[in-house]
């Protein structure tokens, strides 16, 4: 029994990991309708520079900061930095082709998630990048809830995602860009011509949400010690899955979704087997969207004749 | 489509139709000669231009190539099938299917199981004209089961669902049943295909039966797509609604390309799998499929001859001109050359551009070399006349992988910099950012080809989507806008 | 054949029974009978009745949002009605696919043109011929004989229908991609192709939208020309007055999904529920009355 909720700690865990990423993603499909492929990779270049970051301050042996600080600028330059990068990508890749059919902006993703890998291939090599979390922040330094242990970094992760979360809950729902945001979702041209500057929202949108994959990326790098350059891939997959399941384009969807995938992921891993985990995943997604294509909590998408 | 049937009464005449479809047909050209050379190819036929380039593709061997190119052909023409393939799917149906490597997968895993030593005591060694045909009908029926709960996905659900079951066949023959399927270590010992009582164990014999094989699908494909089935692909490409209410059974037509498509890819996989003897679940997986992918929207999604044009160009770039460096060099300093002169106007700004270029690079070198020896002892990556040219023009430092990353780095945003300014700035830019390029190729990408050649796929299809994207062949689609 | 008038556009008394020439109080070749659609809770089409007989043209009106398109998307089949049937010739389309519905010979062109733009225009005319045509792709590869005899058919028919036309549609055109053809030449063409599906009843939704005066007294010839040389009967969805007035045997009028008016065009055309449904209500009237 205690297995069980470890399994479940766990899971809801890479699950808020899972919803951070899907909700940049399903942000952007709602805004522009486009399947952004290379969100994954934001999310690697995420980790990357929380890497890096430890780096200048000295290596995880050696900080020359106290660990609240480094995690914070850790957070803040990722989030910032890749959002940048999101905003720079929409610019120039997307922006063009925003009225051209819609196999164009899709090809024109892949080609760029393919053009992120290979360029952080080439800039930082093939040979994984540790993290070494356990020395800066150890794991007796976390909570115990019966034979159910947290650590400090699962606690981080919840929290702050939780945080994240309801702020863009909020954002999303009271706010004027928000507002903007679900305008321009709804019907473009309409809040084009209601006055909503149409560019600029868009490009909020995209920053936020690569910035919400960002610090994703960082979490990532926390909790799972390393960063390679192609774990952009495997994240893009699973941020589209949770956000397919959950409903594409809607925001709690791709809560809801990433949360679900991040405990039957975990509890097919740890009942089961680690090897047909990846196996379940596709297998699940490919049900959900022959039998309810617009997911969980999206809304079915109605055409005009 | 010839718009010279009949000329206008006296010069264009406003409000006219073919005056407007005749101008609109001419942009469609590639610009200057290149244009020329498509016009002239355009009166040609289709049918005596797939007899040449078969019967050149044929001869290529003739002319000596040696055991490496030949496996360049032949990846290249296992690619140039693919990609046609999947031009009836995505270029005619308009039907993004991002799973299609799984049935090249299947058709080279069924005629692995087949024709090996691995299912049972002895193995299953059926000859070629079962096997083949079986794994065919087995893809085909295969394209129903993907196709046909896929069949009320639209657009973007389509490829999302396509692309993990791409995914999930290479999971599956990663994990399930290795004793079977083998695992990550796949299927080996595959027996030679047999064509007409002889077996083909060479590659010569492999590149020869891959351009019949090429040259006989496209000719299928070329009678189907002047007949009904065609048509019907590519209205419910144009308007699956229209297409519904004109008779079409729009459902049934998707499956059929599916079908089509699967089995194609099949039929490759089977040639493929006995060619290479081997074959392994890293072989259909995604980069794969990208490249596939690119060689289509390079060449023109939507046209036979394109596709297969342009994975054989993609593929013959891919392969065969990145493994030497100095081919490589040849290859780049090449590309750079032709962009120039293809798009430089007038011709007095590209010999402007071109003397600046020389000029700085040489200028650089200088500088570099006085501030400190270091700076340039190394040298460029080629041999031969071209390292010769280049050696007292390019700066490549001794130890230069740092400094190289950041000039990847600024190369990139230099770049994007050039396509959004003006005529004038562009100008000026030109000279500083191919100094920094072959800065760039010298110290980082010539260094990592097999990174660069996956970078260069990355560009050409976020260059193709947005300068050109009806390929380098094809002919402008429009659409409608809803 | 009754003695009616001379000029092809010339509206026919709307009393008349339909044109069979079996005689017989004509089996209406379309059959609405008390049609409803709703769309969660807005009601598009509410008992609706409404008849087409053979060699008719019936013209529908109607401000917009009446109802009139959804009344074309529920008889091809793009709609499930809630209740009610659509019959054409007696047997009832309910549950059927659009592409059988168009098969079994209803042919309709689009409010918002919905050409294969990057297709040519035979091509597109062609295209329509699919469902009528019975050659498997391998027969077509192998240019086998049936599938050669009806690829010329097929040409010979496309070809005929685009004599139909005219000059507007003549030879010289018909390898050009639609894309190229002015306004009023594709929504010809979208006539022509729904002609190849060799039609008993033509839907025509708003066939003379944007066109200009000249271009207009066209089309409405065009309309009765497709009725008296096509054998077609005809509904069209039109607002301009000119092209009901001038081809209509028979004109209905439909507001917020329900038939307000049904006769001949002046008298619909003075209907009072119909001016009101255009006009909207006399404010002094009101007053007066109140």
């Amino acid at each position: 029994m205690a297995f069980f909720f470890q399994e479940l700690v766990n899971g809801i865990t890479t699950g808020a990991l899972y919803a951070l990423v899907a909700l940049g993603f399903t942000m952007v499909y709602g805004v522009l309708k486009l399947l952004n492929f290379a969100h994954g990779d934001l999310y690697m270049i995420g980790a990357y520079i929380g890497f890096f970051v430890i780096q200048w301050f000295g290596g995880p042996n050696a900080l020359t900061i106290p660990v609240p600080l480094l995690l914070v600028i850790m957070f803040v330059l990722a989030a910032g930095l890749v959002g940048g990068l999101g905003v720079a990508i929409e610019r120039f890749a997307y922006r063009p082709l925003r009225d051209a059919p819609r196999i164009a902006p899709l090809i024109t993703a892949i080609g760029i998630s393919f053009f992120l890998e290979n360029s952080a291939l080439l800039l930082f090599g093939a040979q994984p990048r540790i993290y070494n979390t356990p020395q800066f922040i150890s794991f007796s330094s976390g909570i115990q809830i019966g034979s159910v242990s947290i650590d400090a970094v699962q606690i981080l992760v919840l929290v702050l995602g939780l945080v994240l979360m309801v702020g863009l809950r909020l954002l999303v729902n009271r706010t004027k860009v928000g507002r903007q945001m679900r305008a321009v979702a709804a019907d473009r041209e309409a809040a084009e011509m209601l006055g909503i500057n149409v560019n600029f929202t868009i490009a909020a949108t995209f920053f936020i949400g690569s910035a919400l994959a960002g610090v994703a990326g960082v979490m990532g790098g926390l909790l799972f010690n390393q960063v390679t350059a192609t774990i952009g891939f495997i994240a893009g997959l699973k941020a589209f899955t949770a956000a397919v399941v959950g409903g594409i384009g809607s925001i709690p969807g791709a809560v809801l979704g990433g949360l679900l995938l991040g405990v039957a992921e975990s509890f097919i891993t740890g009942y089961i087997s680690s090897t047909f985990t990846n196996l379940f995943v596709f297998a699940l997604l490919i049900a959900v969207m022959l039998v309810r294509p617009s997911g969980l909590l999206g809304r079915a998408q109605l055409q005009k004749v | 489509m010839s718009l010279d049937s009949q000329p206008p009464a006296a010069g264009p005449q406003v409000g006219a139709d073919e005056w407007v479809a005749r101008q609109a047909h001419r942009r469609e050209y590639l610009p200057s000669w290149l244009g020329t050379g498509q016009r002239w190819l355009e009166r040609v036929g289709w049918w005596p231009k797939l007899l040449v380039v078969g019967l050149a593709g044929a001869a290529l061997p003739l002319l000596g190539l040696g055991g490496f190119q030949l496996q360049v052909g032949i990846d290249a023409l296992v690619i140039a099938l693919l990609a046609v393939g999947l031009n009836i799917v995505v270029g005619w149906a308009g039907l993004l299917d991002l799973g299609y490597v799984a049935f090249f997968g299947f058709g080279a895993y069924g005629f692995a199981l087949l024709s090996s030593s691995q299912i049972g005591p002895n193995g299953i060694h059926l000859p070629t004209y079962l096997s083949v045909p079986i794994v065919m009908i087995g893809a085909a029926v295969l394209g129903l089961l993907v196709g046909w709960p896929s069949r009320r996905l639209i657009g973007d659900y389509l490829a999302i669902v396509t692309l993990f079951f791409g995914e999930a066949f290479v999971e599956f023959t990663n994990n399930v049943a290795p004793s079977v399927l083998g695992g990550p270590n796949g299927i080996v010992g595959i027996d030679p295909i047999s064509v007409f009582g002889r077996q083909i164990t060479t590659n010569a014999g492999y590149y020869y039966l891959l351009v019949v094989v090429l040259v006989l699908t496209m000719a299928v494909l070329r009678l189907l797509d002047t007949s009904r089935t065609g048509r019907a692909w590519r209205a419910v490409r144009e308007d699956p609604l229209a297409a519904a209410s004109m008779t079409i059974p729009v459902n049934r037509v998707k499956l059929m390309a599916f079908m089509f498509g699967a089995v194609v890819a099949a039929l490759t996989g089977t040639i493929f799998a006995a060619q290479q003897i081997s074959v392994f679940p890293t072989d259909f997986d995604t980069p794969i499929l990208i490249l596939i992918y690119a060689g289509l929207i390079l060449g023109g999604a939507g046209s036979i001859a394109g596709a297969a044009a342009g994975a054989l160009v993609l593929m013959v770039i891919y392969d065969g001109l990145l493994r030497s460096p100095t081919d490589s060099g040849y290859l780049f300093y090449g590309l750079i050359l032709l962009t120039l002169v293809v798009k430089l106007r007038p011709w007095r700004r590209l010999a402007v551009v071109l003397a600046a270029t020389v000029a700085l690079g040489f200028a650089a070198h200088a500088v570099a070399g006085a501030i400190s020896a270091r700076a340039v002892a190394g040298g460029p990556h080629s041999t031969g006349w071209l390292a010769a040219a280049l050696r007292d023009w390019v700066v490549v430092p001794a130890n230069a992988q740092v400094l190289g990353n950041w000039g990847y780095v600024l190369l990139v945003c230099l770049l994007i910099a050039l396509v959004q300014v003006g005529r004038r700035w562009r100008t000026i830019l030109l000279p500083p950012t191919i100094c920094l390029a072959s800065f760039v190729w010298e110290t980082r990408l010539a260094v990592e080809p097999a990174i660069t050649r996956q970078l260069m796929i990355g560009a050409i299809l976020i260059v193709m989507m947005n300068a050109r994207p009806q390929g380098l062949l094809g002919s402008r689609r429009v659409e409608a806008i809803t | 054949m009754t003695a009616e008038s001379e000029r092809p556009g010339q509206a026919r008394d709307p009393a008349q029974p339909g044109h069979g020439d079996s005689g017989r109080a004509a089996e209406s070749v379309l059959n609405l009978d008390r049609l409803s659609l709703s769309f969660g809770g807005l009601r598009a089409l509410s008992e609706l009745d409404l008849r087409v007989d053979d060699r008719e043209i019936v013209s529908l009106i109607g401000p917009n949002g009446a109802g009139k398109t959804t009344v074309f998307n529920v008889i091809t089949g793009v709609y499930q009605p809630n209740s009610g049937d659509v019959l054409f010739a007696g047997r009832t389309l309910a549950g059927q696919p659009p592409h059988r519905i168009a098969r079994l010979g209803i042919g309709r062109t689009f409010q918002t043109l919905r050409l294969f733009l990057n297709m040519s225009v035979i091509e597109n005319v062609m295209a329509a011929t699919y469902g009528n045509t019975k050659a498997m792709p391998w027969e077509s590869v192998l240019r086998l004989p049936r599938a050669r005899r009806e690829e010329r058919e097929v040409r010979a028919l496309a070809e005929d229908v685009l004599s139909f036309f005219g000059q507007r549609l003549a030879g010289y055109r018909w390898d050009q991609p639609a894309y190229s053809l002015s306004y009023a030449n594709r929504r010809r063409l979208e006539i022509a192709r729904a002609l190849a599906t060799r039609p008993r009843l033509l839907l025509l939704d708003e066939p003379a939208a944007g066109m200009n005066p000249a271009e207009t007294h066209e089309i409405t010839e065009l309309i009765a020309r497709l009725r008296d040389e096509r054998d077609v009967a005809v509904l069209v969805i039109e607002h301009d007055m000119h092209v009901v007035s001038g081809c209509s045997d028979r004109v209905i009028a439909l507001d917020h999904g329900v038939k307000i008016a049904e006769g001949g065009f002046d008298a619909v055309a003075s209907h009072p529920a119909v001016v009101e449904a255009y006009m909207g209500r006399d404010p002094e009237a009101l007053s007066d009355a109140g």
